[in-house]
Formats: structure tokens, sequence, C-alpha cells
């Protein structure tokens, strides 16, 4: 019989293994799967304490007290990769978005996994692997987690959830109820990129040049944003429902209409060939690293220049004119030279038949 | 964009929009029918209307697929998912087309009914091949446009043996179609619905050709212009017809010259000649029955048919007492004529099928024109 070696454990096989119900037991496979793989990639101090929950210093903005922000969002994208990322990163940049478009600096994240039984452990560490690098350049730390694990055909693979927590200072508000008629709407880049890469990857559709999502954290964008000092009104990352919903929804709140230009609006032409391809609106579509800027008027060219200074802004430009309207329609001038409502969706986009 | 920003050119829109408003006449109003949802799509999502002239109608004819759908045909199709345990394959937006009993497929997709968007016929015979211990059924709607890909569907089945694929189908006709809006009381005698010409279909005519409307313009005296989707061919057809009805003429006249030939494709009609005949009589949504207005598989391919397999029996449902779907698709009345247009029927929850699909008359309304009704 061989030498047995003292102390040693079998690492996770993370060629050939998948996620079993022992993984989310409470028991040692339980723990090898979070210090082998969750805590060595997103490993940090908190994370280290290895608590219920993660003990954090009380948050400050220049060294004075400020309000807290609190965000949450579940992740179940499908497929989980997907050009331009996976739902590792896109868990991260979603949730640190949510806070950062509340003017807020987002400090810390917490992450809730729920696993497939039949998983294969070497995408999960992919997944983890591509979270932790978004995490790190977003500079916003995984504090805390949980896992589970459902019976096969009972989840899709991996579901995420991760809430975010940041620092808002005094005097700041962001929130959508703040746009005035004579207000601005600009973008800070092309839209639909992220939607399309989905959906063309999904119906294994393929385009001489691949669409890539253009999932990001928008933080640093929104920091350069906020120290030029100007009159921001309200900001928004124009996910589910793309950039026709976030504007209903800042116009339902603020109480006021919306003119948009549809010539001015950014859509890369192999975007808006997809599109014509399967059916859909690129206004309609999700964005995950795209901003919606709403300002006053006087200060749209130095948010402007400030944006096309940040690698995340560069094709930023203006869509259009917050507008009084008791009916609260978003509307646009076609490139056409027509007009017609900008409006909610009623439900998923589907494709018209002919 | 390539091919497609052409036909958009806001420029042209403009050049175009002062030719028909200097080619109308003085004291004339002109009525015309597009035909096809593609083209309210069109008119409604590029805002088109706002370039004609007010004595420029457009009326919204019944050429969207979904809207022209009756109730019991949907009935059929959930009926096959719910309870025979099929998987029923369909287009997009025939998910959400009003059923009985409050269902539409996405709800009955809700109640565990094994359904499937597909984007093409092919999708759904991969789903068969993919699937050989489950009943595949196509649920095929629409004009001659989609009749084609079912037809050959048919045939790939039939030449690989597939025994697990049949097809429910529900294909219309649009020559019959216009038949019955030109014999209609409104427009024949009271002459309620003024109609001084037709839009014709695009796609629909890349497959038939313009030949079969030559019977309408000579027969009915109104002028056809075959036109494309795209915004561009939609106003250079309204002002060939325009210039028609200034003259006096009635003549099929095609704008799109570049997809429609007189003849058609004959090889597409070919195969659905092949794998399909009329049927004696056919209910549509807004038309009722409409005598050899849809087709029905030939008995050569009976082992195909879902309503042959499945021992179907078709009960027609009438639509809602307060959806006025039947007269707007026949051109008699506007959506916002309708008294729940807007109120009890919105996208989210339509009552009837044009508050459906995009292309239907009601949903381009409310998504894209209400706020014309407001201000």
């Amino acid at each position: 019989m061989g030498e047995v070696k003292r102390g040693y454990v079998r690492p996770l096989d993370l060629k050939h293994g998948c996620v079993d119900l022992t993984h989310g037991s409470g028991g040692r496979s339980m723990v090898q799967l979070i210090s082998e793989l969750f805590a060595k990639y997103l490993g940090n101090e908190y994370l280290g304490q290895g608590n219920d929950g993660a003990v954090l210093p009380a948050p400050t903005f220049n060294g004075r007290p400020g309000r807290i922000v609190m965000a949450t969002d579940s992740h179940v994208v499908s497929p989980l990769f997907f050009p331009g990322g996976d739902i590792g990163c896109l868990s991260v940049h979603g949730t640190v978005n949510d806070v950062a478009v509340m003017g807020a600096t987002p400090l810390y994240l917490a992450a809730g996994f729920i696993l497939e039984e039949g998983f294969p452990l070497g995408d999960l560490a992919r997944i983890v692997e591509s979270m932790a690098a978004a995490a790190k350049e977003a500079g916003v730390p995984v504090v805390t987690g949980d896992t589970k694990v459902v019976e096969r055909g009972k989840g899709d693979g991996v579901f995420i959830t991760t809430t975010g927590v940041g620092v808002l200072p005094d005097g700041l508000d962001l929130g959508g109820s703040r746009a005035r008629p004579g207000d601005v709407i600009l973008v800070s880049g092309s839209l639909g990129d992220h939607g399309v890469a989905i959906m063309s990857k999904r119906e294994n559709l393929t385009f001489e040049a691949t669409i890539e999502s253009d999932t990001a954290a928008l933080n640093g964008l929104i920091a350069a944003m906020l120290a030029t000092g100007a009159g921001l009104r309200c900001l928004r990352d124009p996910t589910r429902g793309g950039l026709a919903a976030t504007l209903n929804e800042i116009a339902g709140q603020s109480g006021v209409g919306m003119m948009l230009y549809e010539k001015a609006i950014p859509v890369k032409p192999v975007v808006a060939a997809a599109c014509e391809f399967l059916g859909l609106d690129p206004l309609y579509v999700a964005n995950e690293g795209k901003l919606v800027v709403i300002c006053n008027a006087l200060d749209a060219e130095l948010l402007l220049n400030a944006m096309r200074a940040h690698p995340l802004g560069r094709d930023a430009c203006f869509i259009g004119d917050v507008i009084a309207d008791d009916h609260h329609f978003v509307q646009m001038t076609t490139a056409f030279g027509g007009k017609r409502i900008v409006d909610w969706l009623a439900g998923d986009q589907l494709p018209r038949i002919c | 964009m390539k091919y497609v920003d052409e036909f958009r050119d806001g420029e042209l829109a403009q050049n175009l929009a002062r030719s028909i408003a200097a080619t109308v006449e003085a004291g004339r109003n002109y009525s015309f029918m597009e035909f096809c949802g593609g083209h309210t799509h069109a008119i409604s999502r590029y805002g088109l209307s706002e370039l004609l002239p007010p004595t420029v109608r457009m009326v919204h004819g019944p050429g969207c697929p979904v809207c022209v759908l009756p109730i019991g045909r949907v009935d059929l199709a959930i009926r096959l998912t719910l309870e025979q345990g099929v998987i029923l394959c369909t287009y997009g937006d025939t998910l959400r087309v009003p059923a009985s009993d409050g269902l539409s497929l996405m709800k009955a997709k809700a109640r565990g009914g094994d359904i499937r968007m597909v984007y093409s016929t092919t999708d759904a015979l991969q789903i068969a091949r993919d699937n050989p211990g489950r009943e595949v059924v196509f649920f095929a709607i629409g004009f001659e446009t989609t009749t084609p890909p079912t037809a050959v569907a048919i045939q790939l089945a039939a030449a690989e043996g597939l025994k697990n694929f049949t097809v429910l189908c529900c294909h219309v006709l649009t020559p019959a179609a216009i038949s019955n809006i030109l014999e209609s009381p409104e427009v024949r005698q009271w002459g309620t619905v003024p109609l001084d010409g037709f839009i014709g279909p695009a796609h629909v005519s890349t497959v038939i050709g313009s030949r079969p409307y030559e019977f309408f313009a000579e027969e009915y005296r109104k002028p056809v212009v075959i036109a494309g989707f795209e915004p561009l061919d939609v106003m250079q057809a309204i002002l060939m017809l325009v210039r028609q009805v200034n003259e006096g003429r009635a003549e099929v006249e095609n704008e799109f010259a570049r997809a429609v030939t007189r003849d058609g494709n004959l090889k597409a009609q070919d195969r659905v000649a092949e794998v399909f005949e009329l049927r004696r009589e056919f209910e549509w949504r807004g038309l009722s029955v409409v005598p050899y207005s849809a087709l029905r598989i030939r008995a050569k391919y009976a082992g195909f048919d879902a309503e042959r397999r499945f021992k179907l029996d078709y009960r027609s449902v009438p639509d809602n007492k307060a959806c006025e779907c039947g007269a707007i698709l026949r051109g008699v009345k506007r959506p916002q004529d309708c008294k729940i247009f807007g109120t009890v029927c919105t996208p989210e929850n339509p009552i009837g099928s044009c508050m459906v699909s995009s292309e239907g008359a009601c949903a381009a309304h409310y998504s894209y024109g209400r706020y014309k009704d407001m201000h």
C-alpha cells in the first residue's frame, strides 16, 4: 500500500467535476467549495472573516458621514456565457451600476448563488473568476455570500443575486422625479449591444462582425461626471426594456414628456442589422454598460466633454429634450420626418410574422 | 445599414410629401386601404401620416396574420398542447392572441403547455427530430408569404419519414379577403366606407405576383399599387394612387418592382399547390366565414395534418361583444372609434386581436400614434 499524505484533501475537480447536492448541504463539501472556489477568487479581508455576516466600517464620504444606498439585482441570463461577458461579471456590473446611478460610491457587494445539481465545476470557476475580475476592476469587493444547490431540473445552471451598498453624500439627489421641461437627454454610447449579443447567441445567428455585450461597471464614469459639478437631474442605466422603458419611467416619475430625435440616437450598424433580422426595435433592447443622463441644458456640453474623456463614454451624445406634456408621453421625431410615441413595451418584444 | 437606409431617407420623404401635396386636387378626398399589417406598421412606426395632406386618409386593412385568426383556431392550438401534450411550435406574435377562457398561447404556456416560439418552419422540424418520442405540431398561420415554407416543411418531413410532425394549417388567402371587403355592403352598396384604391401587399406579392390584383382593378374599378414595406415605398405608392385617381385610371401598378413580378414565384406556387388545396370555407376574425379563402392539407399529405391526426373539431367562438375588431379589419371603424380601445383593451391585456401584434391597427395606433387623439 502506498504512502498516504497526512492532511491531504483531494482538491475540487474543476476539469470533470459537477455541482452535487452535497455542495449545498452545510458539510465538508460545501466548505471545500467555498474555500477552493469562492474564497480563492473573491477573497478579501471581510470575506475572510468567515462569519455569518461581514462587519464593515461605517461608510463616509470625504471623511463625513453620508447616506447609505442599497440595491439588489438577480441575474438569470441565458446563455451564461455570451460574447463580451458572462453571468459572473454581469452580476457585479448590474448591481454596481444600480448603486452608482443614484450618485453613490459603491462600496461592498453581497452575492447569493443558486446552483443546479450537475452544473460543471469548471464553468462555475470561470464565472466566479470573471466576477472577481469585475469586482476588482470596479473597486467593489464581495464581502459576504451564500450558496444553495437545487436538484437537477429545478434551476438553469446558475442564478446569482447580488446586493450592493454605497455611500451617497448629503445634498446629492439623482432620483427619477427631477426631470424638468427644458432639460436635455444624453446617452453614454450606442444602444442595444447587450440584448442583441444575447439574442444572436440564443438564436445561433452569426454576423460578419461579432456583437459584444457592453457589460461594464459605470461607477468610474459617473464619478468623473459628478466631479464636473454639472447640474445633473437624474441618471439611469437602461437595462431591461432598453432606452424606451427607462425614459417612460422617468417621464412618469417626473410628470413630464420627452421628445427624442431618432437621427441622434446611436445604434451600431451591426446591431441595427441584427434587430431588423430578429424583428426587434433597438430602443427596447437591454444595455448593461450605458447611461441615460438628464441634465440642465446649459451643462450638457460640460457633461458630454467629461463623458467623452472616459473610455466608457467615448460615444456620448445628445438624443432629446424634456418637454411639458400632461400625458407624459415619450415621443420621437423619426429619421423619416414623422412623429410617433415610444411607448412602454407590453411584454417581451415578439417578432412579427411578415 | 445598406439596402435599408436608402428606403428610409428623410429628405426623399420630404420631397415625396411635397409631390403628394402638389398632386392632390383641391376639394377632393382620397381614402386608400393598405391591405397589409406590414404597411400599417411602417405608417405608424415612421410617423408617416404626418407627412400626408389632411385630405389623404389611410384605412387599415385585414392583412395582419394574427389579427384575422379567430378565437376558435387558437383554442384548437391550446387544446392540443394542454390536453394532448404536444409540443406546439408557433411564430412569435401569435403567442398573445386572446382565446377562450381568458387564455392565450402565452398563458397556456404558463399553465404547463409546451409551447415554443420559432423563427421558421425549419426550427419546428428540428424540434420534431430532436424529440422523437413527442408529437410536434407547427401552428401554421399567415397569408401567402408564410405558406411556401410550411409546404416545404411538410415535404421535407414526408421525405425524411418524420412521423411525429404535423401542421395545424390556418393559412389564408389575400385575394379572397380583398374580394370580401370590396363586396361588403359598406363599400359596394352604402358607400359608407369610401375606398379609392389599395396599397397592395409586399411580401405576399413576391409569391403570388401582381396578376391576381388585375381582377380587382378591372371588376371593381379600384387602382392597386403594390408597394414594399419600407416607408418610402409606402409614400411612393400613395403618390401613384393619387395620380391614378386624378386621371380616372384603375390599374395595377408595381412600386415594388425590385422584388415583385407579374407572375410571382412560380416554384413557391408549385410547392403550395402540391401540398395544399382550397378549403370550402374558413372563419376569419372580422370577416366571419369566407368561402374558398383558406388552405388545407391535401389527402396525399394527410399524415402531416394535425386536424386529421388529432381529430380536431373546429368550434366557432364569438368575439367579445364590445370589441370592434371586425369593423376595424373591414375598414368600417378606426381603432379610436372602439369604446374599449385604450381602456379595457390595451397591448398588455388585448381583448381583440387587432391589439396584439404591432401590425394590428389598434396596437399600432396605441403604441405609436395615440398622442394625436389627446392633443
